[in-house]
């Protein structure tokens, strides 16, 4: 429904004041309308997306179990200054809360816990937590160390305290190769557990090489496809583009394995014609992954660098070379700033997606290719640790989150484009 | 990208340089999938050239019902499902958000397509941890509600394009012709930006057909879908019935594909007329 202004104003006052309402209520309507339209799907990406996302920012620093399964251990070593080994209410609490564990089989829990901390400290507890209710009277602290003598040692109880929760910064720390002294200093991880910087680095890395490789093929590819004088041939060019585009990452992913193992048909063929006499490595290793990326990513930069490079007229080229120009410094000068529109959101695009890639390094890398993504799933579905995952992935989400502002600010709304 | 009579010696080696880096690029994005179809009918069990016969002996090998028959029906209920779901919820969402007057239209848009725009394993490692919490771990309802997510940003992205183009006059005229709102939809609507829904309905389903990741998460043994069960067969044997699945698999995206390609000249062909 339309109603003009004048249409209002020409009215009587007392009628036109209905009018009004009339038209503000139609509104109102129309907008509860669209809003009714639009609130199943947005109710349903906060529940199944949003919210899921936030719930990693929360593991990532939640730490619940010591509290809740030795909760009057966790209360007196909140209390201990981690000075000095701790006296003999701590021992006495640790016993009657081991001894619980172990009837309410959680004891494996706080276990696999602690032995995040240092490792062989879930065996310790299970076995002292087996023979924990055979300690029924003073003095529990030679009790326990008659146990096992490493219950006398400080850094066994400073872990405790470093795990009684309910929150902490050790999983967000040592993602960064860091870790929380019992001071409370923050200082370098123990060298066996400073993996993180070199994933990270090597995810970034990775990702930057396959960018570099995608932009060395795509965008002469994107240029031939864009400058062809034939529509038809410029039609089946950009389907030859979209092709690969379409098929499934995991069929790729297999065509290049049944390619490029060493029994597979590049090697055989190049033994065969005598090029080499060894077949040579070229999956399971860098070689294979940068192979795999490129193959799956160069289409995400050709099709966006293709439709800028659509819209620059080609006589902008013959008049750079017919003002004297020479080819090289006409492409410079004069058609390479044209497309670097298409060049950033093509990168980015690239950028971003390689960033998060996991199956295929996993399928067609070796041990030392494997991403920050891999160190995700690893984490979360074969070890269980959800807080070290969350970690990670906090650390991957940030990588990211760095690259869109960039994004948006080179390309503004309307930026992602399907087809 | 033509080659002048009088170019320079310099200028042609420079064309030929680039035309030949084309060629590679091509053959390179097109060999491996080229390469593995014949492989698919190959008699023996080694997945090399020269073949040493023709047989359907691998695809016969696909059809048995375990494991790939069994994979292609999880992975038809769920793409299926999530589809269904996608396309409708996304469609309707758009529909709202092309009104002129939508409350906060950006950020909300921004929020409805924000699955593309995080790397999957984030987000399915977040799915994973609620999902695990209501005990939709291991279930098909689970796999399909996680893939809805990643699929109904394609469906609001393709939709809200073709609405761009729309005449809002054909809805006032039938509405002032005592249409209902639903029949204006149905008989109005609808069929103006019928080739975006459905562009948007085979992005969701080759979305929920390709998925992997969260599969790798949330799926048991009793959800193995076709990806996932290629993902266990790379990683442990590789046999020609993994080159005879994708062999189908290529078959399918290219035809998904050709129609995607005449929606998309259909709907071009559409706005042109409704813009004149």
């Amino acid at each position: 429904m339309i109603v003009r202004a004048d249409t209002v104003a020409a009215t009587g006052e007392h009628s036109g004041r209905s009018l009004e309402a009339k038209l503000r209520a139609a509104q109102r309507r129309r907008k509860l309308k669209a809003v009714a339209l639009v609130a199943p799907l947005f109710l349903f990406i906060i529940v199944v997306f949003v919210f899921p996302i936030l719930s990693i920012l929360y593991h990532s620093v939640d730490d619940p179990k010591l509290p809740l399964i030795l909760p009057r251990t966790a209360e007196v070593v909140a209390q201990w200054d981690g000075g000095a080994l701790p006296d003999e209410a701590a021992y006495e609490a640790l016993v009657n809360d081991l001894r619980d564990a172990y009837e309410a089989k959680t004891a494996a829990v706080i276990g696999m816990r602690l032995n995040y901390e240092i490792s062989g400290f879930r065996s310790m507890v299970m076995r002292t937590a087996r023979r924990a209710k055979r300690i029924e009277e003073p003095p529990y602290q030679a009790s326990l160390i008659g146990l096992d003598e490493r219950w006398g040692e400080i850094e066994y109880w400073r872990a405790i305290k470093a795990s009684s929760g309910p929150f902490t910064t050790r999983n967000l720390l040592a993602a960064v190769d860091l870790e929380r002294r019992w001071d409370g200093s923050v200082g370098r991880a123990p060298p066996e557990r400073t993996i993180y910087i070199t994933y990270l680095t090597r995810t970034f890395w990775i990702s930057l090489w396959v960018l570099v490789y995608c932009i060395a093929i795509g965008y002469p590819m994107a240029y031939l496809i864009a400058t062809t004088t034939s529509q038809r041939l410029s039609r089946i060019l950009l389907v030859l583009v979209l092709i690969p585009f379409w098929t499934s990452l995991l069929v790729r992913t297999a065509a290049w394995v049944v390619l490029l193992r060493s029994e597979g048909i590049i090697n055989d063929f190049l033994v065969n014609v005598g090029m080499i006499s060894e077949p040579l490595s070229l999956i399971f290793n860098r070689i294979g992954v940068y192979i795999a990326m490129v193959h799956i990513l160069l289409p995400f930069l050709v099709l966006p660098l293709y439709a800028v490079m659509r819209n620059i007229p080609d006589s902008h080229m013959r008049a750079a070379g017919s003002l004297g120009a020479r080819p090289v410094s006409a492409f410079l000068s004069v058609y390479l700033p044209q497309t670097l529109p298409g060049l950033a959101a093509g990168s980015l695009l690239v950028l971003i997606l390689a960033l998060g890639f996991y199956i295929t390094p996993a399928l067609v890398g070796g041990a030392s290719d494997q991403m920050l993504g891999y160190l995700i799933a690893e984490f979360a579905t074969r070890s269980g640790n959800w807080g070290m995952s969350s970690a990670v992935g906090v650390l991957l989400l940030l990588g990211v989150a760095v690259l869109y502002p960039v994004y948006r600010a080179l390309l503004g709304r309307g930026a992602i484009r399907l087809v | 990208m033509t080659v002048q009579a009088n170019a320079t010696r310099s200028q042609r080696v420079w064309y030929m340089t680039l035309r030949g880096i084309c060629a590679l690029g091509f053959v390179f994005l097109l060999a491996p999938i080229v390469v593995i179809i014949p492989i698919s009918f190959n008699e023996g069990s080694f997945l090399n050239y020269p073949l040493s016969g023709l047989s359907w002996r691998w695809y016969e090998a696909v059809l048995e019902p375990f494991p790939w028959m069994f994979a292609l029906k999880n992975s038809l209920i769920v793409a299926v499902a999530t589809t269904v779901i996608a396309t409708t919820l996304g469609t309707l969402a758009a529909y709202g958000l092309s009104r002129a007057d939508f409350p906060a239209k950006a950020i909300v848009f921004g929020i409805l397509i924000s699955p593309l725009a995080v790397p999957v394993v984030i987000t399915a490692l977040g799915i994973y941890f609620f999902f695990a919490r209501v005990g939709l771990v291991h279930t098909h309802i689970g796999l399909i509600l996680a893939h809805v997510a990643l699929a109904v940003p394609f469906v609001v992205i393709t939709v809200s394009a073709t609405l761009q183009g729309f005449d809002w006059n054909l809805v006032r005229a039938a509405e002032s012709l005592g249409a209902s709102p639903l029949g204006t939809f149905r008989q109005i609507t609808l069929p103006l930006i019928l080739p975006g829904v459905l562009t948007g309905a085979i992005f969701a389903f080759v979305t929920s057909l390709d998925e992997i990741v969260v599969a790798l998460f949330i799926a048991g043994p009793a959800q193995f879908t076709l990806p996932r069960q290629l993902f266990a067969g790379l990683r442990d044997l590789l046999e020609p019935s993994i080159v005879a699945i994708a062999t189908i698999l290529i078959v399918v995206s290219i035809t998904l594909l050709a129609v995607v390609e005449l929606l998309q000249s259909r709907r071009e062909r559409i706005q042109g007329q409704a813009r004149p």
